[in-house]
Order: structure tokens, then C-alpha cells, then sequence
């Protein structure tokens, strides 16, 4: 258990970095950087869900996302050859006008949010014994069991659609055309030819 | 006697002419014209007999017969069925139907001789016959309302028999347009039987309706205005009388409808179709005399006819017109007398007049075909001399006509201008005094017509001269044999027909005590020739006298009066010429009226309105809107992102200031 | 840290993932990444709340979320190889063929 002191050293720190790293994410010029500064908000935020005792979801954070998709977004970028100039025409011109209504949605969430507008609830203190995998384990193979079959079909679903969508052109397999199977006609298969038999010599 | 001999003997009499219709109409070209005049008159003269025994069956042996025949059409709670209702009243009136239609068939035989359509005309005759007899025998409001239709159906065929001549196709659109109106009075008048009573069943009705009146049910017309019930019914009723039997001022069309051969005036436009309203009002006694309003409605549209439509026929030199609006202003005698709750008296004048006034009629085509052709009074003169039957037959239908005693006329009319005498209703005052007024002009203008056609002097043309003759037997048989039941009828029947205790039309009709003029002046009645006799020292009589007279002055002693009264009184005379300016009026308000509505209409309601706004409005409206809509469905991204912010934004800022 | 502290970190992530898709307006890759930064700040949120409410289905929650987000991304990055195969770009701005 960290004292408070090292608590909000922590949350201070990494919250500091989450938003730098999501604001890089935005702004930087190449999509490469983007999406490693995305990798980065990513670990930002496993570690403040930590500090929420959520230790099973921030680290399948770090594994599935960024070990899977963060991985699978950085091929993409990579494999692709990216106009990035032409794509950056017109950020400048929008921004002004972003940032400001985004400022003024942020800005009123603030202000609702703020302790004194929102009420504080007491922090809770896990027990020392507490496993936040196996609670969420209990409640995920009881109570939730058919959403997290549902799940599971789901992801077989988007592995089916991802890999049928990005198939490459005409397949290079030999198949059968049945309707030319059916079409087909005797003669074009047997061409018989009239022989005058010979004389047995 | 087995009772259901009624019923079989009506549905022949109704029937028979059906069937002769049907034949002549349909087969027309294979029986040829002969094969069509004998299919027709022999039903018809079957009918005739046979509704002859139906009558004495029922006023003899007091038998009558009131069922449904065949059910037409049920729904829901409501069942039409077609049914007869033979009683005397009905009885008597199939009678005279039956009777003036054998005759017409007859006369016709003569009087279409030569003519194209031949067969049209009987099939149409005979099948007027059976519409008229329907109607009669009827013994429910929608049953009625069919022969009420199909006599108003038959009468603008016949009207517009000869089609190639242009105003007899007028005629018989504004007949049938005119009657239009008072059918739309009387079918709303149906339906509030329906609504009041849950049937259209004649005896339902009368048994139910002294509930309805005693309840004092009342009707909202308008904000402000509540009508009793009974009311309605009887005055909506009403309208469709007037618009039948042509009482002003839907009168219109009877003058219009002499348009059509001679044989039609005298069988639909006087004898029967007219008084279908007469007979309708007598039918519906046990409703109207619910209802003083309604009677003097009755009582004072009926008298205004009798005076005022008479006054037209003073100025009229086409002799068919003369007798025609002579026919308007008997109606209207006969309407008031139903107004005051005399209904014998008025069905003995419809029975009267049917005779008297067929007679009339056929007189007058008579002299038509003499003439060849030729309507107009002042092309004749002297006819006497050439046809010596047509002029004494024509003198007893005038002297019927002006009531003048013996002749059947006389009793009927003399008892209904006594009835109005002493009745009691609001506007009797003023219905005496058009009816006795009525009585003088009624003299002058049928012996003014009389003594035109028939003495001063010959002003046709020579060669037409030369060619004038007495019309053959067939058409002067017809001629003959209703010149005898105009003399005598009244003689014979004024006394069971009106004042007998147990009178011919017995409880048929309903008289309330309080309005019981018949039998008021029941008591000074001895009998039909002291009534006759009588009558020199009354009123009416004298005023008849003096009609003729008058006429007598006019036209043979002085011939130069009448032009000089009408320079004199030019102004009158022109009201006079143009019918007091009833088509004027109608021409000017209805039809011209109309047509500015209309296009009115058409230009603001139609393509404005309707095309402009409604149609091609809402495509627009659709077009604008999705082309407004559209923009919001920009696809990209971040309009969506924006739209996004900008809601939060506003859900935020209603969270705050909350 | 107070519960309002983790709330206001993800509310600015999510402000700035917003402010990326409003000012990239071009680039796809970088749209899929600012929804990836938004379910980011969700994800906080909720489990944020699932601790200071002691109840464990915001987590469930996250845990789902991680699993349509995952199948998500692979989709979306499958379309985004189709269709720069196709029109050889990524600008969403070329995205309007089925436009009338």
C-alpha cells in the first residue's frame, strides 16, 4: 500500500503524462508518432487504473492493447504509403475553432465535476486479502457468463470479417465453376471421329 | 274469403303493366307498333278491372291487407322490405290511376299516330303506371320514395319524349332538376323518420308518433334554434310534396313540362304524378296533424298556389299552358285543403280533378291534333262548328273546373273552401280569401280559353281551315267516357266520400278533434242535390258566375277590354307575362349564381387550393425540407464530432445553470 | 485522490480526443486512434466510479468495452486497407461516393 503522499505524487505524474502524451497523440504530425504516443497514453492509464485497484484490467490493457492492437495499428501506418502532407492541409484552419469549443466542453465538465459541485465519496480501502481478479472472475463466469460467450463469438465474428475484408484480390486457388460444370456440352468434351477401319494386313 | 287474396290481386294490378312496359320497351322492333299499343293497354286494362274489384273488396267487405312481399335489404337494427298497404285510401287511389291510365293508353292510340317512337311512349306510359302504383300501394317510406323516383324518372323521359326539339330537352332537365330539390327534402324527411322512429314502416310510424309528440322532442336546426320534431319531419315531408305537386314556388317546371305530348299532360302533369303529394300528405295524416305548424304551412303554401297560379293562366294564349297552370292552382286547392286537415276533401278533388282535368287535357290535345299542331288560342276561334264533340266535352271539364253545381267540381272544391272557411289554424284568414278569389279567376281563365278556342272569331290560317275535323273514335271515346264521372261523380259519392259517418276513405286518414272541419260542416249537409241547390245563395258560386261572365264580357262582348287593361296596368301585366319572375329569379340567383360559385370554386378552391397548396405545396414542403435536412447528413465525421460537442455543450450548460 | 480527480483527467482526455477529431478532419488512422483515446477516457471513468462505489460491474463493463473496442479496431483497420487499396488515399474527405 502506498502512503498518500506517494499517491498523489503518482496520480499527479502520470495524469500530467497521460494528457501530454493524448495531446501529442492529436497533434503530431506523423502518424507513426501518433500512434506511439498513443502506446504511451495507454501504459499513462494502466498505471492510474492501478491505483483504482483495477490491477486485472490494466494489465490486460497493457497485453491486449498494447500488445495486440497498438501493435496491429503501428503495421498498418507503416505498411501503408501515407500522403501525410496533403492529408495535414486545412489542420491549422479548424484548429482555432476546435480548440475553443473544445475548451468550453471541458471547461464546463470541469466545473461540474468539481468536488465542491459533484459531493466527495470516501475513498475505500481494499481489504489486504483483496484479489481483483478472482472477484471479477466470480461475477464474469457466474452472472455474466452469456454476455462473456457473446464476447467470445464476437471476436470470432471480427476475425472472420477483418481477414475475409482484407483478402487479397482474386484468390489464387483452384475451384469449381459449377455452373460451367453444368453448362457444359458432350460434344465440346468428346470429339468423335469417323474411321474408315482398316484392312487387317 | 281467403285473405291473401288482396295481396295476389295487388301484386297483378302493380305488376301486369310492369310486364306490358317491359315488352314494348325491350321488344319494341319485333312486336311492331300495333304488337306495342296492345301489349300495353290490355295489362293495363286488366289492371284497371282488377284494382275496380280490389276496391269493392275493401270498401265493400272491409278487407285490407298490410304486409311485407319480399325483404330488399337489411341492416343492423333497420330491415327495408318491399311491402303493400291496401287499405281504402290506397285502394281508391289505385283506382283512379289505374282508370286515367287505361284511358290515356287508349287516346294515346290516336294521338301518337304516326309518330317514331311509338313504342317508346307505351313502354314509357306503362311503365309510369307501375311506378305511380307502387308508389300507392306502398306501405313504406322507401318503397314510397322508389315510385317516388320512378314516376319523377318517367316524367323527365316523357317530358323530353320528342328529344330533337330543344325546349322540350329544357323542360325536362329543369323538371327534373326542380324536383330534384323537393326530393332532397323528402329524403332527408325519410331519414328522420328513420332517426326518430328505428323504421321506415308505415304503421310502426304512426303508432310511435304520438309518443314522439307528446315527449316534445326537439331538433337543433341552428345555435339558438329547436324545432319540435314532428315538425321537421312533416315540413321536410312537405318539400318533397311541393316539389311533386309543383306548390310555389317549386312550380316552375309544371308549365315547362307541357313540353311533352298532350296524352302525358293529362295522365302524369294532371292527374296523377302531381297529386302523388297530395296522396302523400293524406297518407302521412297521423303525423301531420301532430303538428300545427306544419299544417299551416300546409294550409297557406297550398292556398298561395291556388290564387296565384291561377292569376298566371290569364295571360297564357298557349292552350295547353292555360290548362297547366289551371292544374297548379287546383293542386293548391287541394294542398289547402290538407292544411286544413280536410283530407277527404282534398283526395275527393284529386279525384275530381283527375277526371275532370284529364278530360280537360285530352280536350285540349284533341283540339291540337284538329289543328295540327297548332298551341296557340289566338290561331283559333269558332272551333264548334268544326268539332262538336271535343267542344261539348271540353264545356263540361270548364264547368267542372269552376265548380259550378252540379258538375263534380263543384262539391269537391265548394267543401274545401267551406273546410277553410271554418278552420281555425294560424292563416286561415288569408287562405279563404286567396281560395274565394281563386274561385273567380279559375272562371274567367277556363271560360277565357274556352270562348278563345272555341267561339269569336276564326283567325287560322285557310288552308288549315279547310282541313279542320273532328278527331276520330279513339280519341273521342276516352273524351266521352270521362266526361260522364266528371258530371256525375260528385253527385254520387260527395256524400259517402265526405261526410258519412263511415266515409269511403274510413280510418285511413287521421283527423284530430280539434281540427275537424269536415265534420263541422257535416251538419248542414242533406245530401248531394240540396247542397247543390244550396250553393246559389253562397259566396263561391257567385264569384264563378261572375268569372264567366266576366269572360264573357272580355272576349265576345267587348273584345277590345283585355288589350286595353293591359296598356293600362302595363306594369302588372308585364309581373304577370313573367310569372311574377320566379325563373328570372331562379336564372339569376341559382344558375347564374351557380356558375360563379362554381368557378369561384374551381379557381380558388381547385387550383389554388387544392393543386397549388395542397398538392404541389406539400411536395415542395417535402422538397425543401429534406434539401434542408440533407445538410445535416454531411457524412463526414466531424460534423457529426461537432454536433456531438455542441449537444454536450448545451446539456452541460442546462445541468449548471439548473 | 478524490473521485473528482479521475474525473476530470478523463474528461480531458475525452476533450482532447474530441478537439483531434475536429482538427484532423482528414486523416482516418487518426480518427480510430482519438476513439481509442475516448474509450480510453470512458474506460477511466468507469472504473473510477466502480471503485469509489464498491461495485464491480463497472469493471465488468470495461472489461466489454475492451472487447468490442479490440474487435472494432480490427474492422475498422481491415476497411481502412480495403479502401486506401481501392482509392490509394485515407482522406475522409474521398468517403462521399454513396453521396447523392
Amino acid at each position: 500500500m502506498l502512503s498518500t503522499v506517494l499517491q498523489q505524487i503518482v496520480f499527479y505524474f502520470f495524469a500530467a503524462s497521460l494528457v501530454f502524451s493524448a495531446a501529442m497523440v492529436v497533434l503530431s504530425r506523423n502518424p507513426v508518432t501518433s500512434a506511439l504516443f498513443l502506446v504511451y497514453s495507454f501504459f499513462n492509464s494502466a498505471i492510474l487504473w492501478m491505483l483504482l485497484n483495477a490491477e486485472f484490467l490494466s494489465l490486460v490493457l497493457i497485453f491486449v492493447y498494447v500488445g495486440a492492437v497498438m501493435t496491429l495499428f503501428l503495421f498498418v501506418v507503416m505498411m501503408l504509403n501515407i500522403d501525410i502532407e496533403t492529408l495535414r492541409k486545412g489542420f491549422v484552419r479548424y484548429l482555432p475553432f476546435g480548440l475553443v469549443a473544445v475548451a468550453l466542453v471541458v471547461g464546463l465538465m470541469i466545473t461540474a465535476i468539481w468536488p465542491a459541485n459533484f459531493g466527495a465519496l470516501p475513498n475505500p480501502q481494499a481489504a489486504a486479502d483483496y484479489s481483483n481478479t478472482g472477484a471479477l472472475g466470480a461475477l464474469l463466469y457466474t452472472h455474466y457468463v452469456y454476455a462473456f460467450e457473446l464476447a467470445a463469438m464476437l471476436l470470432l465474428v471480427a476475425i472472420v470479417a477483418a481477414i475475409s475484408l482484407s483478402q487479397h484480390g482474386k484468390p489464387q486457388r483452384k475451384t469449381q465453376n459449377i455452373s460451367k460444370q453444368i453448362d457444359v456440352d458432350p460434344k465440346d468434351r468428346v470429339h468423335l471421329v469417323n474411321m474408315l477401319s482398316e484392312k487387317k494386313q | 274469403m281467403n285473405p291473401d287474396i288482396l295481396r295476389n290481386l295487388s301484386l297483378a294490378i302493380i305488376l301486369l303493366p310492369l310486364v306490358g312496359s317491359l315488352i314494348a320497351g325491350f321488344f319494341g322492333k319485333q312486336i311492331g307498333r300495333r304488337g306495342a299499343h296492345w301489349v300495353t293497354i290490355i295489362p293495363v286494362g286488366v289492371s284497371f278491372f282488377l284494382s275496380v274489384y280490389l276496391c269493392k273488396l275493401v270498401v265493400l267487405d272491409n278487407m285490407t291487407f298490410n304486409g311485407a312481399i319480399y325483404t330488399w335489404a337489411t341492416s343492423g337494427v333497420f330491415s327495408f322490405d318491399v311491402g303493400f298497404m291496401i287499405d281504402r285510401l290506397s285502394a281508391l287511389m289505385m283506382m283512379v290511376v289505374t282508370f286515367v291510365s287505361f284511358l290515356v293508353h287508349i287516346y294515346t292510340v290516336g294521338y301518337m299516330e304516326g309518330d317514331s317512337g311509338y313504342q317508346r311512349f307505351f313502354s314509357y306510359i306503362s311503365l309510369f303506371t307501375f311506378a305511380m302504383l307502387m308508389l300507392v300501394s306502398a306501405n313504406n317510406f322507401l318503397q314510397l320514395y322508389f315510385g317516388w323516383e320512378g314516376v319523377g324518372l318517367v316524367s323527365y323521359l316523357l317530358i323530353g319524349f320528342w328529344y330533337k326539339k330543344e325546349s322540350a330537352n329544357q323542360g325536362s332537365l329543369k323538371a327534373f332538376l326542380v324536383n330534384r330539390v323537393g326530393d332532397f327534402g323528402f329524403i332527408l324527411g325519410i331519414a328522420a323518420v328513420l332517426t326518430y322512429f328505428g323504421t321506415v314502416d308505415y304503421s310502426s310510424v304512426f303508432n310511435q308518433a304520438p309518443a314522439l309528440a307528446a315527449a316534445n322532442t326537439m331538433v337543433h336546426i341552428m345555435p339558438g334554434v329547436n324545432w319540435s320534431a314532428i315538425t321537421v319531419i312533416c315540413l321536410l315531408l312537405f318539400i318533397g310534396a311541393m316539389g311533386k305537386s309543383a306548390q310555389m314556388p317549386l312550380h316552375v317546371w309544371l308549365p315547362e313540362s307541357m313540353e311533352g305530348p298532350t296524352p302525358i299532360s293529362a295522365l302524369i302533369h294532371a292527374a296523377t304524378m302531381v297529386t302523388a303529394g297530395v296522396y302523400m300528405v293524406s297518407r302521412m295524416s297521423p303525423l301531420f296533424e301532430l303538428s300545427a305548424t306544419a299544417l299551416s304551412f300546409v294550409l297557406i303554401i297550398g292556398s298561395t298556389t291556388a290564387l296565384f297560379t291561377g292569376i298566371l293562366a290569364l295571360v297564357q294564349n298557349d292552350i295547353k299552358r292555360v290548362v297547366a297552370y289551371s292544374t297548379l292552382s287546383q293542386l293548391g286547392y287541394m294542398i289547402a285543403a290538407l292544411g286544413a286537415s280536410a283530407y277527404s276533401a282534398g283526395m275527393f278533388h284529386l279525384f275530381t280533378h283527375a277526371c275532370f282535368k284529364a278530360l280537360l287535357f285530352l280536350a285540349a290535345g284533341s283540339v291540337i291534333i284538329g289543328m295540327h299542331h297548332e298551341q296557340d288560342m289566338r290561331k283559333m276561334g269558332n272551333l264548334w262548328k268544326y268539332m262538336p264533340i271535343t267542344y261539348i266535352t271540353f264545356l263540361v271539364g270548364a264547368l267542372a273546373l269552376c265548380a259550378i253545381p252540379p258538375f263534380s267540381g263543384f262539391y269537391s272544391k265548394d267543401t274545401i273552401i267551406d273546410a277553410i272557411h271554418v278552420a281555425t289554424i294560424p292563416g286561415a284568414k288569408y287562405a279563404y280569401i286567396c281560395v274565394l278569389l281563386g274561385s273567380f279567376v279559375t272562371a274567367l281563365y277556363t271560360f277565357r280559353a274556352f270562348f278563345m278556342t272555341f267561339h269569336t272569331k276564326e283567325r287560322m290560317d285557310d288552308h288549315i281551315r279547310k282541313s279542320i275535323h273532328e278527331s276520330k273514335a279513339v280519341v273521342l271515346i276516352p273524351l266521352i267516357i270521362l266526361a260522364i264521372p266528371s258530371i256525375l261523380i260528385g253527385l254520387l259519392f260527395a256524400g259517402p266520400m265526405l261526410f258519412d259517418q263511415n266515409s269511403l276513405l274510413g280510418d285511413t286518414v287521421f283527423v284530430a278533434p280539434q281540427y275537424d272541419t269536415l265534420g263541422q260542416i257535416a251538419h248542414d249537409f242533406h245530401g248531394a242535390w240540396a247542397m247543390a241547390i244550396h250553393s246559389v245563395v253562397t259566396l263561391p258560386f257567385w264569384l264563378a258566375v261572375s268569372g264567366i261572365i266576366a269572360a264573357w264580357v272580355c272576349y265576345i262582348a267587348v273584345p277590345g277590354l283585355p288589350a286595353w287593361a293591359a296598356r293600362r296596368f302595363a306594369l302588372l301585366h308585364r309581373i304577370m307575362v313573367n310569372k311574377y319572375g320566379f325563373d328570372e329569379f331562379n336564372n339569376w340567383f341559382f344558375v347564374r349564381g351557380g356558375r360563379k360559385l362554381a368557378t369561384w370554386l374551381f379557381q380558388v378552391g381547385d387550383v389554388k387550393i387544392l393543386d397549388d397548396f395542397m398538392v404541389n405545396g406539400s411536395g415542395r414542403v417535402i422538397a425543401w425540407l429534406s434539401a434542408t435536412t440533407r445538410k445535416l447528413q454531411s457524412g463526414y465525421l466531424y460534423h457529426y464530432a461537432l454536433a456531438m460537442v455542441l449537444g454536450v455543450l448545451i446539456f452541460l450548460g442546462w445541468y449548471l445553470i439548473r | 485522490m478524490p473521485l473528482s480527480a479521475y474525473l476530470i483527467v478523463s474528461s480531458i482526455l475525452f476533450g482532447i480526443a474530441v478537439a483531434g477529431m475536429v482538427i484532423n478532419r482528414k486523416n482516418l488512422i487518426l480518427l480510430l486512434m482519438c476513439i481509442e483515446l475516448m474509450l480510453l477516457a470512458v474506460n477511466t471513468n468507469f472504473i473510477a466510479f466502480s471503485h469509489f462505489l464498491g461495485n464491480l460491474q463497472g469493471q465488468i463493463f470495461v472489461f466489454f468495452i475492451l472487447t468490442v473496442a479490440a474487435a472494432e479496431a480490427a474492422i475498422g483497420l481491415a476497411i481502412l486497407m480495403v479502401f486506401f487499396r481501392n482509392k490509394h488515399t485515407i482522406s475522409v474527405q474521398e468517403m462521399n461516393s454513396l453521396k447523392g
